[in-house]
């Protein structure tokens, strides 16, 4: 394929018009969004779009959940069969909607606060049973819909409404947690690694079990701004500097501070059998005949 | 059309009223149930569990209420007949994902069999004092239809109701055991599979493009379409328009909230299933529910045999109240006993209905047992006097 440079003075009158390659992947009438200037959300599901065409996936069984949350709007957003549920509980809705249509490919995807302190219950019992769904979480270090309190990933040190001292709780490494549960894969990325997110989707959208991918993303209006960080650009001009790639890193050193590195890359993937192919085969193995072998 | 006869147990059975709940659910075609251990409805789930791997579906174990109470919705629009089964703390747990199924339109069955609270209570005793809980729990205005079985026949009876009504309104259904129906053992009679009775899912027969999942049709309800389909369904727990998209006024808010109420105030008195014994006619008229209703026959045959006319009417369906029949009620009796096990619950909606045409004498009980047949008996003949 080759690149053109475009300058001001060429003539584009001779070239076709092409829309935006995501457009069909989004409810275009739903737009516009509620995401702030300067968000990253917008970005993570760009490149979620571009996996999804590139992994060439029957979008008819592509089913996408959410919980509550900035974050928690994506669903509504895309041209795909969409849920939006209650707080913290996407992963059990997704669970259902799994084990009673199989064929589904479920994504669930929400923000820090949804899935790790209301929701935290529920990632660990579905990593642990291995339920076959792509859990994406948009972590932006804080409540942003709620004003900007703190949230189980906020550093210690970042101000917010509920620690306006600053903050002292220790947070939660999510790629330690989804490792220790047993997830079968487990990358972080950001909002700068378009490219390498749009590819570490379309990966996890193919493979089976339990798939977390942990996406660091700007909160400009409630994080950056009341901890003097700038804007979102300068927050992802942070993310290229202070990333370092390293793919199969042992998750308990990638915690990410105020400060230091941030390791991304594909820390975790192996392979465990699904709650429902355990189920089938253990319940053939001991039933036999008797055995209805489920398929949905 | 009938039941599929792999879920259909056809037989007389010795059960007890959790046993037959479950074998009403896989009669019904209830396929996936997620549930959590509380007593003392724990032993519908153990059947399920240990019933499901022949019949055919799923049976999973959450972490908790909440998580089994959603779950359950997940596996509807995965096209399921689902069901979830809980007591006490329990239900408490569930009222946020009751108020989801009912303002997604989700057709799910709750089984709650009542214990002593509040809080922990009395874990393995009985009671009936989460009627106004399923009515008013969940917050936001909401109505719910709740079955009140008083033998384990009714609890296998009534269960194919709960998923025949949670098909035809697209509601969440509840029916209200209490622990003594839950663990008494009775005969109990599975009829063969084609002498069932089930209402199907409603599924849209509009085709993508042209489906609206929220539109509604003449009888309030819209047809369904399951994740999957091709219909690229969007379902929010925000109030939502026709289309299923956030629409967050005051407008659509009214819109939504009236048809979602409508539809069972509407319907109340079609719903209404009250059994009437010698009602016509009695100076006294004894209204009771579920188990309260075996001691209280005792009691009524005890006055009658007094020489004292005394109905009884026992409510099968404790929501939507049957306002309707007990004012009509109210106009052929001079007094009305109300016993349950609570301090003064489905009382008030006696008292609401009867408008205060007669007096309304209420037999409260705090829980842990049943009733004395004498207490109701002593109330009779003082609604007599």
């Amino acid at each position: 394929m080759s690149e053109t440079t475009l300058n001001d003075d060429q003539d584009l009158s001779g070239l076709p018009l092409v829309d935006n390659p995501v457009m069909p992947y989004l409810r275009q009438e739903r737009i516009p969004h509620i995401w702030c200037p300067g968000c990253g959300i917008g970005t993570t599901v760009n490149c979620f779009t571009r996996a999804l065409e590139e992994a060439a996936l029957d979008l008819d069984k592509v089913a996408i959940v959410s919980g509550i949350g900035c974050t928690g709007r994506v669903a509504g957003y895309l041209n795909l069969d969409s849920f939006h549920t209650t707080h913290g509980r996407a992963i059990p809705f997704a669970t259902g909607l799994k084990l009673a249509n199989p064929d589904l490919n479920v994504v669930v995807y929400s923000g820090d606060g949804d899935l790790f302190a209301i929701g935290g219950n529920h990632f660990m019992h579905a990593a642990r049973r291995n339920m076959d769904l792509l859990v994406v979480c948009v972590n932006n270090f804080t409540y942003g819909m709620t004003g900007g309190q703190v949230a189980p990933t906020t550093p210690i040190g970042a101000t917010q409404t509920t620690m306006p001292f600053g903050n002292f709780e220790n947070p939660a490494s999510l790629p330690f947690l989804a490792d220790a549960a047993g997830a079968t894969f487990v990358a972080r990325w950001t909002v700068f690694h378009v490219r390498q997110l749009t590819r570490c989707f379309k990966e996890a959208l193919g493979k089976k079990g339990f798939r977390f991918i942990e996406i660091m993303a700007p909160c400009p209006t409630l994080f950056l701004r009341r901890n003097r960080l700038g804007d979102g650009v300068d927050m992802v001009r942070q993310y290229k500097e202070r990333s370092v790639l390293r793919n199969g890193a042992d998750t308990k050193e990638v915690a990410v501070g105020m400060e230091g590195d941030i390791v991304v890359g594909t820390f975790v993937d192996r392979e465990r059998p699904t709650w429902l192919d355990a189920m089938n085969s253990h319940f053939s193995s001991v039933l036999g005949d008797r055995y209805r072998t489920y398929g949905g | 059309m009938t039941a599929d006869p792999k879920g259909v147990l056809t037989g007389v059975h010795f059960l007890d009223g959790d046993h037959a709940a479950c074998e009403g659910a896989l009669a019904a075609g209830c396929r996936f149930v997620s549930g959590y251990p509380i007593t003392p409805s724990t032993e519908v789930v153990e059947r399920f569990a240990q019933r499901i791997p022949m019949v055919g579906g799923v049976f999973i174990q959450m972490e908790d209420e909440l998580a089994a109470s959603i779950t359950m919705l997940g596996a509807v629009w995965g096209g399921k007949k689902v069901m979830t089964v809980t007591s006490g703390p329990g239900l408490s747990l569930m009222m946020e994902h009751l108020g989801l199924a009912y303002i997604t339109e989700a057709p799910c069955v709750f089984i709650d069999v009542q214990r002593g609270g509040p809080s922990t209570g009395l874990p393995t005793l009985p009671a009936q004092a989460d009627m106004m809980q399923v009515k008013w729990g969940s917050h936001g205005d909401y109505e719910i239809i709740a079955l009140v079985p008083d033998s384990p026949q009714e609890c296998f009876d009534l269960t194919i109701k709960a998923f025949n009504l949670a098909e035809q309104w697209r509601v969440p259904v509840f029916l209200m055991m209490d622990e003594v129906v839950g663990h008494m053992t009775e005969r109990v009679v599975i009829p063969e599979a084609s002498a069932i009775e089930i209402t199907e899912r409603r599924w849209t027969k509009k085709a993508p493009g042209e489906y609206r999942p929220f539109d509604a049709c003449a009888d309030g309800v819209p047809a369904m379409a399951k994740a999957g389909d091709g219909h690229r369904i969007h379902v929010t727990g925000l109030t939502h328009d026709e289309r299923g998209w956030p629409a967050l006024t005051p407008k659509s808010q009214d819109k939504l909230i009236r048809r979602l109420t409508n539809k069972i105030r509407d319907n109340a008195d079609a719903l209404a299933d009250i059994r009437e014994d010698q009602c016509e006619g009695a100076d006294v008229i004894v209204v009771s529910y579920g188990i309260t209703s075996r001691v209280a026959s005792s009691a009524v045959l005890q006055a009658r045999a007094q020489g004292l006319k005394v109905g009884h009417a026992r409510l099968v369906v404790a929501w939507p109240f049957p306002t309707t029949r007990i004012a009509y009620l109210a106009t052929q009796c001079k007094a009305m006993v109300v016993p349950e096990l609570n301090l003064g619950q489905m009382v008030h909606e006696v008292s609401r209905a009867v408008a205060g045409k007669v007096p309304v004498l209420l037999v409260d009980h705090a829980g842990g047992t049943v009733h004395e047949p004498q207490v109701i008996l002593d109330r009779i003949l003082e609604a007599a006097r």
